[in-house]
C-alpha cells in the first residue's frame, strides 16, 4: 500500500509559513542577542573574587544549565505570572525562558574564554603597569573573543532548534505552524517532514560556516 | 654610598601561600645601577621574592621600598590598588621564563604596547621608541613578525626590549634563560650584559653562574625563602662561607672556575 505524497496542498500555506519562519528567525536572534548580553556581563563579573557576586551567577548558570528547557519555558508560561502576580502573554514568557536559556550558556563560554587565555598573558600585562580595564581591553579580550566565537555560534545552532519548543505554549513558529496546517489539511507527513526541510535548509549552511570557523581559528 | 643611592631597600619581607611560606623575612638593598643576581636551589622562593618587588605577588609581611615609595605590609594596607598598583609596576620592567609576549601583536607592536597602553604615548613616538630597542637587541630585521614566528632567543630579546620600553628604573629578571635551547641562551645574555653595563639597575634571579659572576655586582643566595649568605660576586661565588652554599655551587665548580676569555 503505497502512500501518495502530495505537497501542493502544504506549499499552499505558504504565507503561513513565512510567518511561522519569522517567528522562529525571531525568537532565534532576539533570544542570542539577550543571552549574549547576559553572557558578557555575568561572565565578567564571574571574574571577581567576592563570593557573594560569583555564587548567584554559579547558580543561575547552573540552574538553566540542569534543568530541560521544555520545562523552563512551561514554567515560565504557568508558574512565573502566579509568582510575580502579573499576567505573562505567551510570547514574552516563552522569549524570557529561552533567554536566560542562552545566557546561563553564553556566561559560561565568556567565562571560558578569558579563563583559557595563558597566565603568562596577565602577568606580563600587570608587570607592565596595565590597570585591569587596559588588560582587558588590548590583551585578554582580543585573544579570548577569538576562541569565544565557535562555541558561541555552536550554542546559536542549537537555541535555533531550541525554538521549536515554543509549540508547547502555542507562540506560531515554524513547528506550532506546521500543527495548525495538519489540523488543516491532515496531511501530517507532507507537513512535518516539510518543517524538518526547512529547520535543516538554515541549519546546514550555519554549521558549515561555524565548522570553516572553527578551524580558521584552530590555526 | 647615601640613602639616596639605594633604589630597592626591602625588609623582613615575607610570603605564605596558605601554609607554605615561600619567603621567610628576606632583606636586601639594591642601589642605583647595580646589578644584584639571586642564586639558589628549586623551590627555594626566588621567583616569589621577585614577584614581590613588583607586587605581582602582595607580601604577607615586612616592608618594601622602590625608588620613593615605601610599602609598610605589617601595617593596615598600605598596599596599592588599581591605578595607583598599575603606575607602580609601571616603574619596574620584568622578564620572565617564558616570554609571555602578546601572540596577537608583532615584535614592533609587543613593544610599543606599554608606551601606547599605559603611558596613553603617540604611535610615532611609541614606535620610534620601539623601533630604536628592538635595533639594540639586534631584531632590526624581525619588527614585523609575530612572535611565533620568532626563536626563543629572538622572542626574549623581544620581551626584554617591551619592558625596556617603558623606561624602568629597575628592571627585574626571572630565570629569562632557562627554557631556551643552550645555543640561544648567549644572545639573551649578552643583551642583559649590556644593559647592565649602561648603567641599569637590575635583579637578575638565573642558574648562569658565569653570568653571576662576570656581570653581578652582589650576588644573594637563598635557600628555603632565606637568605642565607650575600655580598660581592667573587666572594661568594669563589670562596662561599655558607655550608649551604658550597653544596649548592658544588654542582657548578666547572662553570664559575672557568675564567672568561
Ligand atoms: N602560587 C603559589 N601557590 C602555592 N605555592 C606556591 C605558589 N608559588 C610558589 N609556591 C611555592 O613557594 C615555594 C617557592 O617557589 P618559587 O617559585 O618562588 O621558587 P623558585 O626558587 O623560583 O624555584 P625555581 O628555581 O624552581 O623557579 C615553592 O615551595 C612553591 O611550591
Ligand atoms: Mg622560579
Amino acid at each position: 500500500m503505497a502512500y501518495k505524497w502530495d505537497f501542493g496542498l502544504v506549499l499552499s500555506y505558504a504565507n503561513f509559513w513565512l510567518k511561522g519562519l519569522g517567528v522562529t528567525l525571531a525568537y532565534s536572534v532576539g533570544t542570542v542577542l539577550g543571552g549574549l548580553i547576559i553572557g558578557v556581563v555575568l561572565g565578567m563579573l564571574l571574574l571577581s573574587r567576592r563570593k557573594w557576586v560569583t555564587l548567584p551567577i554559579h547558580f543561575y548558570v547552573e540552574l538553566f544549565r540542569c534543568t530541560p528547557l521544555l520545562v523552563q519555558i512551561v514554567w515560565f508560561y504557568y508558574a512565573l505570572p502566579i509568582v510575580l502576580s502579573v499576567e505573562l502573554p505567551a510570547w514574552l514568557a516563552a522569549g524570557l525562558g529561552l533567554t536566560l536559556y542562552m545566557g546561563a550558556f553564553a556566561t559560561e563560554i565568556f567565562r571560558g574564554g578569558i579563563i583559557s587565555i595563558d597566565k603568562g598573558q596577565w602577568q606580563a600585562s600587570r608587570a607592565l603597569g596595565m590597570t585591569n580595564g587596559e588588560m582587558m581591553r588590548h590583551i585578554i579580550l582580543p585573544q579570548a573573543i577569538k576562541r569565544m566565537v565557535p562555541p558561541f555560534v555552536n550554542q546559536s545552532i542549537i537555541q535555533l532548534k531550541n525554538t521549536s519548543l515554543l509549540y508547547v505554549v502555542a507562540v506560531p513558529d515554524l513547528m506550532y505552524t506546521g500543527s495548525i496546517v495538519v489540523s488543516d489539511t491532515f496531511r501530517p507527513l507532507e507537513v512535518y517532514t516539510s518543517v524538518a526541510a526547512m529547520y535543516f535548509a538554515i541549519l546546514y549552511p550555519l554549521t558549515l560556516w561555524a565548522k570553516r570557523m572553527e578551524a580558521k581559528v584552530d590555526q | 654610598m647615601t640613602n639616596n643611592d639605594v633604589m630597592v631597600r626591602v625588609e623582613g619581607l615575607r610570603k605564605s601561600y596558605g601554609t607554605v611560606e615561600a619567603v621567610r623575612g628576606v632583606s636586601l638593598d639594591v642601589h642605583r645601577g647595580q646589578v644584584v643576581v639571586v642564586i639558589g636551589p628549586s623551590g627555594c622562593g626566588k621567583s616569589t621574592f621577585l614577584r614581590c618587588v613588583n607586587l605581582l605577588e602582595t607580601p604577607s609581611a615586612g616592608t618594601l621600598q622602590v625608588g620613593d615609595r615605601t610599602i609598610d605590609f605589617n601595617a593596615a594596607h598600605t598596599m596599592p590598588r588599581g591605578r595607583d598598583l598599575a603606575r607602580f609596576r609601571a616603574r619596574i620592567g620584568m622578564v620572565f621564563q617564558q616570554f609571555d609576549l602578546f601572540p596577537h601583536m608583532t615584535a614592533l607592536g609587543n613593544v610599543m604596547s606599554g608606551p601606547m597602553i599605559v603611558k596613553k604615548m603617540r604611535e610615532q613616538e611609541a614606535e620610534a621608541i620601539a623601533r630604536n630597542l628592538l635595533a639594540k637587541v639586534g631584531l632590526t630585521d624581525f619588527t614585523a613578525r609575530f612572535p611565533r614566528e620568532l626563536s626563543g632567543g629572538q622572542q626574549q630579546r623581544v620581551a626584554i626590549a617591551r619592558a625596556m620600553a617603558m623606561e624602568p628604573e629597575l628592571m627585574l629578571f626571572d630565570e629569562v634563560t632557562s627554557a631556551l635551547d643552550p645555543e640561544l641562551v648567549g644572545e639573551v645574555l649578552d643583551v642583559m650584559k649590556e644593559l647592565a653595563l649602561e648603567g641599569t639597575t637590575m635583579i637578575v634571579v638565573t642558574h648562569e653562574m658565569a653570568f653571576a659572576r662576570d656581570v653581578a655586582d652582589h650576588v644573594v643566595v637563598m635557600d628555603a625563602g632565606q637568605v642565607v649568605e650575600q655580598g660581592p660576586a667573587t666572594e661568594v661565588l669563589l670562596q662561599p662561607k655558607n655550608a649551604r652554599t658550597v653544596s649548592f655551587l658544588a654542582r657548578f665548580h666547572s662553570t664559575i672556575g672557568d675564567r672568561k676569555s
